[in-house]
């Protein structure tokens, strides 16, 4: 239990897949606009990520591994998230039209997102057990989310703030995430 | 044979996850009501909620449960106003024409000299935010602010900045959805018939002493109107000038009469012609 609880807190904080492994920087910048669909996206990347974390561990240790088609990994794992994201899309369309009109082209974006793609990875190469995988999965997307709120946050507020026009939209978005990465490396050393 | 059971595994793969995807398009497929597509296409699609519901797809839902009329959209040209009601089965009534349609007025002339400023406004582009300091730059307490919220609000364009600071209407452009209403922290703007000429373009109750003070062209509620008005279309109140336009015939003797020329007659605008620049000068005012 105490190893699963480490783990959780492992990839919400120390290794937050934005800040310390610089993955899924596609929706990061782009739905951080508003706190709302940043909410929404955070919590579909979340759903994603750990319904992938689920739904790989079994496919690889089951079914690549006894097969020897280990090398298969990625492009297995792309082909059951892309499905996963299909069918969240399908589902979010009937039961929440707002939300899937708030996220607009970025839900299908989740399909390439390589922090979906990142969480199945490093559940492998890390020897993860299945409850494991699952838990450093939930925690990347927790992880995930937090980091979009933050970020969502703090550019709501920048919207008023005076700045240089050049500086204005992504770039100070990217600035403003790079301090934040330097301050989650105060988390390095907690686990 | 390696490479066989790869790709047997990934179209294995594939097959369920398929499967998998045509189940859930099948299980949740969305009733598209056709009805309301097709009422949806006669509606003008800029979703600016004059009519009361939630964008143009909802007042299409209402109208295809029978829960509003078409006559609620403001915006909808007489055209595909007539198509929509023959869709619906309604009666396509004849005095759809004659129906008034409504326009924004904005009822401040504008002294725009400095003598009637409190202060320079160096603060956000916005009246409510310039109105949260000291009620606003100009001494008058109702007069417009200037910082152009209903412009920002208007989604038709139909109202931009005049010299004046104050909002000038583009008649060919206002449907009337009243987006620019709320936007003013004096509420200044008003819905009128449209064609409408003779306006009174003050919203000051102040006494004529207080509205001297602070506008050259503000209603002093001196009652000449309403002696000369053949129709007893205006009544002063509140020492404010205010037109019954059920009576009034646009005959401008009410504007000929006004000392502070705050009763104004609106030229036809047949083109975009600005209103401000046939506005009485101020010039006319200070003689008096």
């Amino acid at each position: 239990m105490t190893q699963l609880i480490g783990i959780l807190i492992l990839s919400i904080f120390v290794e937050n897949f934005v800040f310390s492994q610089i993955l899924g920087l596609c929706p990061f910048i782009g739905v951080s606009n508003k706190f709302d669909s940043a909410y929404g996206m955070g919590l579909a990347v979340t759903f994603v990520m750990f319904v992938t974390g689920i739904v790989t561990w079994p496919l690889y240790h089951l079914i690549l591994v006894p097969l020897q088609l280990e090398y298969l990994e990625t492009i297995a794992f792309i082909l059951v998230i892309a499905a996963l994201v299909q069918f969240v899309e399908i589902v979010m369309k009937k039961t929440a039209r707002n939300l899937y009109q708030a996220l607009g082209v970025y839900l299908p974006l989740i399909t390439t997102n390589c922090a979906v793609l990142g969480v199945a990875l490093i559940n492998i190469k890390r020897n993860y057990s299945f409850a494991e995988a699952a838990v450093n999965a939930l925690g990347g997307g927790l992880g995930f989310l937090m980091a979009l709120l933050i970020m969502a946050g703090i550019r709501e507020r920048l919207e008023l703030a005076e700045i240089p026009a050049s500086m204005k939209g992504a770039p100070i978005a990217f600035i403003t995430g790079g301090i934040m990465a330097a301050a989650f490396i105060g988390f390095s050393g907690l686990i | 044979m390696q490479i066989i059971i790869a790709v047997a595994v990934l179209s294995t793969i594939a097959f369920f996850a398929g499967i998998l995807l045509s189940y859930a398009s099948e299980k949740f497929q969305i009733e598209t009501d056709e009805k309301t597509e097709e009422i949806l296409k006669y509606l003008p699609g800029v979703n600016c909620g004059a009519c009361g519901y939630p964008g143009c797809q909802g007042f299409a839902q209402a109208l295809s449960s029978n829960e509003a009329s078409p006559d609620s959209c403001t915006v909808i040209s007489a055209k595909n106003l007539t198509k929509l009601k023959t869709f619906l089965g309604l009666e396509t009534a004849d005095n759809s024409k004659s129906q008034k349609r409504l326009g924004a007025l904005i009822k401040c002339n504008g002294s725009d000299s400095e003598e009637h400023m409190k202060f320079t406004y160096e603060g956000i582009k916005d009246c409510q935010a310039a109105v949260l300091l000291q009620n606003g730059p100009w001494k008058c307490p109702h007069r417009c602010v200037g910082m152009g919220s209903c412009v920002a609000a208007c989604p038709f364009g139909a109202l931009s900045m005049g010299e004046k600071h104050i909002p000038v209407l583009d008649e060919s452009k206002c449907v009337g959805c009243a987006a620019c209403v709320p936007a003013c922290p004096k509420n200044l703007i008003k819905m009128v018939d449209i064609d409408r000429r003779v306006h009174v373009l003050c919203n000051s109750t102040d006494t004529a002493k207080e509205v001297r003070e602070h506008c050259k062209v503000g209603c002093i509620g001196c009652k000449l109107c309403e002696k000369v008005c053949p129709t007893g279309a205006i009544t002063v109140t509140d020492n404010l000038a205010k037109i019954d336009y059920s009576k009034c015939t646009d005959c401008g003797l009410c504007a000929e009469k006004c000392p502070t020329k705050a009763i104004f007659v609106e030229p036809e605008q047949p083109n975009t012609e600005s209103v401000k620049e046939t506005q009485p000068t101020e010039n006319k005012a200070d003689k008096k």
